[in-house]
Order: structure tokens, then sequence, then C-alpha cells
């Protein structure tokens, strides 16, 4: 039997990500300014965004799909990379781990991301978390001197493979169930030998949950999130806290979607009590941080609890709403995180929330931008977060989750307390000394990037939100 | 839909009353920081150009009618049906103005008090002024709610940065109070939104009929945004907090406007939407505002600090606008809106009075006070009128508002009536003692050698007492613009004449 080629244009722009990412490892070796790989990652991410437009396609006999889904969160990657590249160098540089090895190990993270996003087919699935995983705990743990990073590498490594292991025995249980693991021969399966009242497809998957539970840190297996945000490199927490988690989400939604789709009562009995556990985690536990990226650790997972409303909630408008909460998201986080890591100086942390006090008189312009981020995380309009959490409480309500979103709005109420914090610290405490701040082009870049969408979209979200909605119609 | 009138001035007027001060904030941001005479002369002009804008409404406005006039409507977000929808009723109409004209006096009363951090303080009143003309020109209820809350932001930074010793706990109190009453109102927003069949147009909403329970969970969700912005007893906490560690322009502001606009949510949102609801908890409401009426001002009488005191007397105050609104007749209504515009002109008006003198003492506590009109005469006098106008005395605008909120609490329940007249002698109370204990008995050193007010103080109170007298002695020329809109919203209200049944529930209340 003759193999045919198969056809690889939807997977072109995962190509290009690997033949990028092996260049990198090699031409690390020659390059002397390792910023240069910096620059590299960003011309093969805008070349990938380009490739996406004409990648629609099902290929590897069903196992690779690239559709309207897959390529909105591929943007959101390619938006997580480009602003990472440029938040990091001069963080590595005041760090001393300004290594050629960086910039290629989050090209293989992305790439991972990317081929989450497009499978249609669990052992796809699989081996693209594995490789995003395995990438972010090396990552994580960059800075190889300090203990705290070796922490939050060995702390992410352990429960991700834990994590990585429930994921398989679930896929095991689900392919002995149904004799496959894609994931729409497995929707039609299930519909057509009734299996929807077998206990065992329940078992499994309350296995995906928990699997995925991990990745997006929702609670109660967010324990990694704190502790690894806080020992990460600073770009690779603003890294780690977005692309990781959109990946989450996008295998989520599709597995759950359109392998489980005719049982979707069964498992919103499993995913809402998750939402809410991980909403009540996130935000109270976020009120009594003392460091920075310990309270956006726990922020980003509460933020985790309010996406899990859209998934809930399972129609096209909870899903697009997901989708454009994800783009919103990347914004402002990375952007706050752009902040943090201006405030670190040779010798100098600047992680406690106490440092931020007096920000607003020493350094006015970076007040007001963390001000931004800091009104927008907690949804105040006009900012691109309100919108974000609206569409996911509209869809929720729309759903008929009315007291689920009660519980959400209140909670959201709740975070603003510790946004404001930083808020207050900057503007009405008075600084307890000169704050130096490290500058940069691309960090400069990076918050203007940053802050323009947040407050476009905030402004006239009809565009990207027009973008999410499309991008669900394929489904 | 025929609700509405053409714009027929041939320019987006109201478009350019919101975003003309966002746009001064804007030019602010991008002046230098040390170059602090021009960022006051800009916010100034900006304020002044804002007002004269604003009179074109007072004159080109159709008191015949209680459509919708000035409308501009466009698409927002299509796939939604949001739409970025203005206009403005005799309802709404006086309140822009109100905000107009207050901008102005808080950039003069600012111009010398705010030392640190002048460029953000400009731009947070202008960012503000924006916000709070939206909210009273909003049609769409979307778009309410953005203006409604992105109000937060410059006010928490307002109360929090350039207030007094305890701004921070004020601030946190404040934003996280309204949060939550507003996050609740956004659920039954959304509710409301998809019952209606996907729609946030205001008038659109109006035409529909609601089932009477889910009028009734609405109203608690919406009464938990407003009642909280009024403020409402029990959850006015907030406000004595807030007021009295706020900077002047800051209170002013509050006192003024900002709290208008709970009362106005339940004008132009809880009644015409709910009108089953709001008829049946009329008891209920009407309840809380003679409590308010009377334990604010009992509280006037036990404060010893200047801004605490007016603090709670607006408590006091905003008890006689609910109790007028939730009469649900003529007078009660009518009496409420001219009320809340006379609490925003004498209110803010002795905020500003408070914060002159704050400027030369800085102390507000009533004790250091005492003699000062032989020290201050022409400050003292001016005090005098705003005393007057608080207490409600005939010729002063306080008289007419309390007199018609008066005869319709009376007409909507008796007792209601009664208990509120009580409040108007309390008040007297309070503020002739004030009066007595800050500009009579003997000179406290503390307030010996001071300066008279300068011309540029009383610039800033001229408009006020003016306003004051006008109010008082021809009042019809303001009530003229909401007779129309008045009786169409309670047309609304007591379409299915049922008023008696709550009267009834209210009588056994008191019973």
């Amino acid at each position: 039997m003759p193999i045919a080629m198969p056809n690889l244009t939807p997977v072109m722009p995962e190509l290009v990500m690997t033949c990028a990412a092996i260049i990198m490892l090699m031409a690390e070796l020659v390059i002397k300014r390792k910023e240069t790989l910096g620059f590299l990652s960003i011309v093969s991410a805008a070349l990938i965004s380009y490739l996406l437009l004409g990648s629609a396609g099902t290929t590897f006999g069903g196992m690779f799909v690239s559709d309207g889904y897959s390529s909105f969160f591929k943007l959101i990657f390619m938006a997580n990379l480009v602003l990472t590249v440029l938040i990091s160098p001069q963080y590595l540089h005041t760090m001393r781990i300004n290594f050629g090895e960086y910039y290629a190990l989050i090209l293989f993270a992305t790439l991972g991301m990317m081929l989450m996003a497009s499978a249609a087919d669990i052992i796809v699935l699989y081996l693209g978390l594995e490789l995003m995983a395995l990438s972010t705990y090396v990552l994580a743990g960059f800075i190889r001197y300090d203990m705290k990073s070796n922490e939050a590498a060995m702390k992410y490594l352990l429960l991700g493979a834990f994590a990585s292991a429930i994921l398989l025995y679930g896929t095991s249980l689900i392919y002995g169930l149904t004799g496959t693991t894609n994931l729409k021969d497995i929707a039609e399966y299930i519909t057509n030998n009734g299996l929807a009242e077998n206990p065992l497809l329940m078992v499994s998957m309350i296995f995906f949950a928990v699997a995925f539970s991990f990745k997006i840190a929702a609670a109660p297996f967010h324990m990694w999130a704190p502790d690894a945000y806080e020992g990460a490199p600073t770009p690779i927490t603003a890294f780690m806290s977005v692309g990781p988690k959109a990946a989450g989400f996008a295998v989520l939604g599709r597995v759950f979607l359109v392998a489980f789709g005719s049982v979707r009562a069964d498992w919103s009995l499993v995913l809402v009590p998750i939402a809410i556990l991980t909403m009540a985690v996130g935000n109270i536990l976020a009120l009594s941080q003392t460091n920075i990226k310990r309270m956006l650790a726990y922020s980003s997972i509460a933020h985790a609890g309010y996406m899990l409303l859209g998934i809930i909630a399972g129609t096209p408008a909870g899903i697009s709403s997901v989708l454009n909460y994800m783009f919103i998201y990347a914004f402002m986080n990375i952007g706050a995180f752009a902040i943090v890591i201006m405030l670190r100086t040779e010798g100098f942390a600047g992680e406690e929330i106490g440092d931020y006090a007096g920000l607003a008189k020493t350094h006015p312009a970076a007040a007001a931008l963390m001000l931004v981020f800091m009104f927008s995380l907690t949804g105040i309009p006009p900012m691109a977060g309100f919108m974000g959490k609206f569409y996911l409480f509209m869809a929720a309500v729309n759903a008929g989750y009315t007291w689920l979103v009660i519980i959400a709005v209140l909670f959201s109420a709740i975070s603003a307390y510790f946004y404001l914090r930083i808020v207050m610290l900057m503007y009405m405490k008075e600084p307890a000394g000169a704050t130096l701040l490290n500058t940069s082009p691309g960090i400069g870049l990076a918050l203007a990037i940053t802050v323009s969408a947040v407050i476009f979209i905030g402004i006239l979200p009809a565009k990207i939100l027009g973008l999410a909605q499309i991008a669900v119609s394929s489904f | 839909m025929g609700q509405t009138m053409n714009n027929t001035l041939g320019f987006p007027i109201l478009s350019m009353l919101i975003f003309l001060p966002l746009v001064g904030s804007a030019v602010i941001l991008l002046m230098k920081r040390e170059n602090e005479k021009a960022v006051k002369m800009v916010s100034l002009l900006v304020s002044i150009a804002t007002f004269a804008l604003s009179l074109l409404l007072f004159s080109n406005f159709d008191k015949s009618t209680h459509l919708m006039q000035f409308v501009e409507r466009q698409e927002w977000i299509p796939s939604l049906n949001i739409n970025y929808y203005l206009g403005l009723d005799g309802i709404s109409v006086l309140f822009v103005l109100l905000a107009t004209l207050v901008t102005i006096l808080c950039v003069l009363i600012s111009w010398e008090s705010i030392k640190t951090k002048t460029k953000e303080f400009f731009i947070s009143l202008l960012v503000m002024e924006g916000a709070m003309i939206g909210v009273f020109c909003s049609l769409d209820f979307m778009l309410f709610y953005i203006f409604w809350e992105a109000m937060l932001i410059p006010m928490y930074l307002l109360i929090g940065v350039w207030g007094g010793p305890n701004r921070v706990y004020a601030a946190v109190k404040f934003f996280l109070y309204t949060l939550v009453g507003s996050v609740l109102m956004l659920v039954g927003i959304i509710v409301l939104y998809f019952f209606a069949g996907r729609t946030f147009d205001i008038l659109e909403l109006m035409t529909k009929t609601y089932p009477y329970n889910m009028q009734l969970v609405l109203f608690w969700a919406f009464f938990a945004a407003f009642a909280v912005k009024v403020p409402m007893f029990p959850v006015h906490t907030w406000l004595p907090d807030a007021h009295t560690e706020a900077p002047t322009a800051g209170s002013v502001i509050l006192a003024a406007v900002l709290i208008k606009m709970g009362a106005y949510g339940f004008l132009r949102f809880s009644m015409p939407l709910l009108p089953d609801a709001s008829r049946a908890m009329t008891p209920v409401m009407l309840t809380l505002s003679v409590i308010a009426i009377i334990y604010g001002g009992i509280i006037c009488l036990a404060q010893t600090d200047l801004k605490r005191l007016i603090a709670y007397s607006s408590v006091s105050h905003m008890g006689f606008v609910t109790l007028g609104i939730f009469a649900l007749n003529t007078q009660g209504v009518e009496g409420g809106i001219l009320q809340m515009l006379n609490h925003g002109v004498v209110t803010g008006a002795l905020f500003l009075s408070v914060g002159i003198i704050y400027d030369r003492t800085h102390t507000r506590v009533i004790a250091d006070y005492g003699g000062v009109a032989s020290v201050m005469p022409l400050y003292a006098s001016l005090f005098m009128v705003l005393t007057f106008a608080s207490i409600g005395l005939p010729a002063t605008n306080g008289f007419i508002g309390e007199f018609l909120i008066l005869l319709g609490g009376f007409a909507a329940n008796q007792w209601a009536g009664v208990l509120a007249a009580s409040g108007i002698i309390i008040g007297a109370a309070y503020m002739l003692w004030l009066y007595q204990r800050v500009f009579f008995m003997a000179t406290n050193p503390k307030v010996a050698g001071l300066q008279d007010v300068n011309m540029r103080e009383v610039i800033t109170l001229l408009p006020m007492i003016v306003l004051i007298f006008w109010i008082g002695i021809y009042p019809n020329v303001f009530l003229s613009f909401m007779h129309p809109s008045v009786q169409h919203l309670l047309e609304r209200v007591n379409g299915r004449g049922a008023t008696a049944v709550a009267e009834n529930v209210m009588m056994q209340i008191l019973k």
C-alpha cells in the first residue's frame, strides 16, 4: 500500500516553528549577541502569524486540525512569544543568565502549545503538552544559581509529571471504552453505543478535568503555581501565566466540547465546583500576599476560574468569550509583569509589594501604566479586562448559570482589594528611597503594545470579539 | 421608535460634552509636570468651554415634550446589539448643567490647595467630568454602566491621593462599596438583556413588561447599586468617610453630582423598567428614607468635625430625595429632582466654603473655630446664606424642594410626611448650632488674623448663591424642564393604579 504524502499546508506554521527553534539552537553557538536570537524569534512569530491565514485544513489522518479555533489560540501564543521576548533581554543581563538556549526553549514551548491547540487526537495533544511542559520546566529553573528558581522547576516538574500521568490514565480508559483516541470518533462512539451512562466515562472525564486543571492552574490543582511563578525568571513567569494557560484552555475546550459534547451535563457537574473553588482560592489567597509575583500567581489562578465559566456555559458564545478573555488577559498580564521586571535592578529584587510605595512620585509613567493594568485586571471599564469579563458573564447567564455569575462578580469585587493595593501604594504612599528603573527599548515597546491593546480593546471591543466568534464557528 | 427627537443643533453636542474634558485631560497628560500654571489654565479653560457648551442645552431644550432630545446613535458592538446611544430628557438635562458648572468651581477651589501631583489631579478631575456627563446622557444600559464604573477610577484617586489623613481607608471603602453594588446591577442588566430579546436600549426596554417576580429580583439588584450611591440607610457608611477625607474638590463632586446618580438611577431605570416592583416596594423605600432623614439628622448633632457634619447632613437630605421619588406622585418626584439639584448646589457650596477656611487653618474640628464672623465678615455672610438654604428657609431653593417633597410624601403616606417634616426641625438645629459654634462666640486664637475671602473664592461661591435664590424665588424655570418627563414617568409607573395597596402595607408597618 503506497503511503501518500500528507498535506502539509495545515501544519506549515508548526513546521516553520520547528525549523526556527532548531536553527536557533545551532545559531546560538556562533552568535555572540543573544538579542539577535530574540529578534529572530519575533521575525519567525510574524512569519507564522502570516502562515496561519492560509492554513485551514485537516491532515495526518485527522490527527491534526487547523481551524479558526486553533488559529485564534496560535495568535495568542505568538503575542505571548513576542511580548516575552521583548521583556526578556535586560532581565537576563541583570540576572547574568543571558544564554542563547533561552530563546530556543521558548520557541519549543510555543511549538508545544501550537500542537495542543491543533490536536484532534489525544496522542497529538499529549505530544504537544509534553513538549510545552518540558521546555517550560527548564525555563523555570533557568537561574541555575538561585535556590528558588531550582525549587520552582522541581515543583513544576513533579506536579506536571503527575498531571501527565493522570492524563495518560484518562486516555487509556477512554481508549479502552471506545477503541480510539480521535476526538471526533470518541464522540461518535459515545452517542452510537449509548456510553453516556457508563460510569467509566465519567471517571475518565474526571481524569481529563484534573489533568487540564493542573495546566490552567485551577484549584485544587494550583499548588505548583505560586512557587513556580515566584521562583522562575520573571519574563518566564509572564510567559507561563499566559501560554500554558491558554493552551490548557484550548485543549479543555476541544476535548470536552468535541469528544464529550454529548454528555455536557455530566462534565459541567465536575467543572462547576472547580470553577467556584478556583475563584475563591485565587482571590482570597491573593489578598494576603506580600510578593508581587505570588500575588499575580494567585490572580492568574482567579482568572482561570472566571474563564471556566465560559467552558461551563458550553455554548459558542461561551467558548468565544473564553477566547476573547484569553486574548485580553495576555496583554494585561504581561503588561503588569513588564513593570515588575522594570523594578528589578542589580542587587534589588523589587518583588515585594511594598517596593511599589511612591512609584507615582519617582516614576510617574511606570506607575500610570501599572494603574491601567491593575484596573484592567480588576475589570473596571473602560479597560479591556472589563469587556472580557462582561462577555464571559453574558454567556454564562444566557446558558442559565446566573447564580454562578453572581458568585463570580462578588469574587471579582474582592479582587479589587489586592489590585487596588498596588495602586494605593504607588499613588498614596511616600517612596522609601530612590527606586531605580531598569528600562530598555524592548520593554518600552512591550509596554506600548500592551497598554494600547488594553485601552483600545476596552473602548472598541467589537473587532476582537468578532474574530473570537468566527473562530468558534468551525466547531 | 417615536420616543426620540432628532438633534436640531446640527452637531453632536452630547459627544462633544463628554469628550471635551477627556481631550483636555489627554492634553494635560502630554504637558510638562513642572508647568503647573499651564496645567491649571488648561483645566480651567476646558471646564469653562464645557460649561459654555452645556448652556446650549439649556437654551435649546424643548420643554414641551418628554421625548429624548439631542439624540445620537452609533453602532458600537453590533454582535451584541450594544450602541453608543445618547440623549437627554427633562430629568437628566439639568444634571449635565450641574456637572459642568461644578467642575469649574472645583478647578477654581483647587487652584492653590492642591500642591502635590498637580498634573494627575487635574487629569482625574476632567476624566471625572467626562464620565459624569456620560452617565446622565447614556440611553444604552451598557454604555451607562461603563461610564458609571469608569467614574470609580478618578474618584478613587481623588480621595486617596489628595485627601486627608485617613484617606486611604476612605478611598478603599468607597471603591469596594460602590463596586459590590455595581457588579450586582451588572448581573441584573444582563438578565434584563436576555429577557427583553437582546437589547440594552433603555427606551426599548421600557416598552416591555416583565414578570412580577423577575421585577422584584431586578429591583433589589439595581437597589444594590443605586442605594449605595445615594446613599440610603443602611448602606450609607462609606459616605461620611469619603466626604470627610476627600479634598475639597472631591467632596464637592461627591456631594453635588456623584450621589445624585443613585437617585437618578432609580428614576431612569428602577421605576420605569420595573413599575410593579417599584410600587410594591414603596413602603420599604419610604421607611428607609424616613430613617435616613431622622437618623442622619440626629447623627449630625453629635459631630465634632465640620466636613463629617455636612456629610451626614447629606444622608438626611438624600433621604428627602428618595422620599419624594418614591412618593410616586408629581409633587414628590418633581420635588425630589429639584431637591437633588438643590442639594448639589447647597452642599457643594458648603464643602467649597469649608475648603476655603480649611486652606487657612488646616483643621476641620469645630471646636477649633469660634468668632470667625468678626475675622471674616464677608465669608460669614456667604456661609449664612448657605446655612439658610440648607435648612430650607423660604426664598431659598431648599424650601421649594422640601416643601414639594413633603407635599408629595404626605399624599403618598401621611406618616411618612409627618416624620419627614421633623427632619427639617432637626436640620435647623444642627445647622444653626454649627453656625453659632463656628462664627459667633469668643474668637478662638486659632482663627485670629485670618484673611477674608479673596476674589477667586468669591467667584467660586457666587454662582451657587445666585442659584440658591434663583431656584428659591422662581423655581418654575427649572421645574418647567421636568414636567412632561415626570408626567410620562409616572404614567408608566402608576399605569395600573395600584398605589393604594402599597399605602395600606405602609400603614400597617408604621402601626
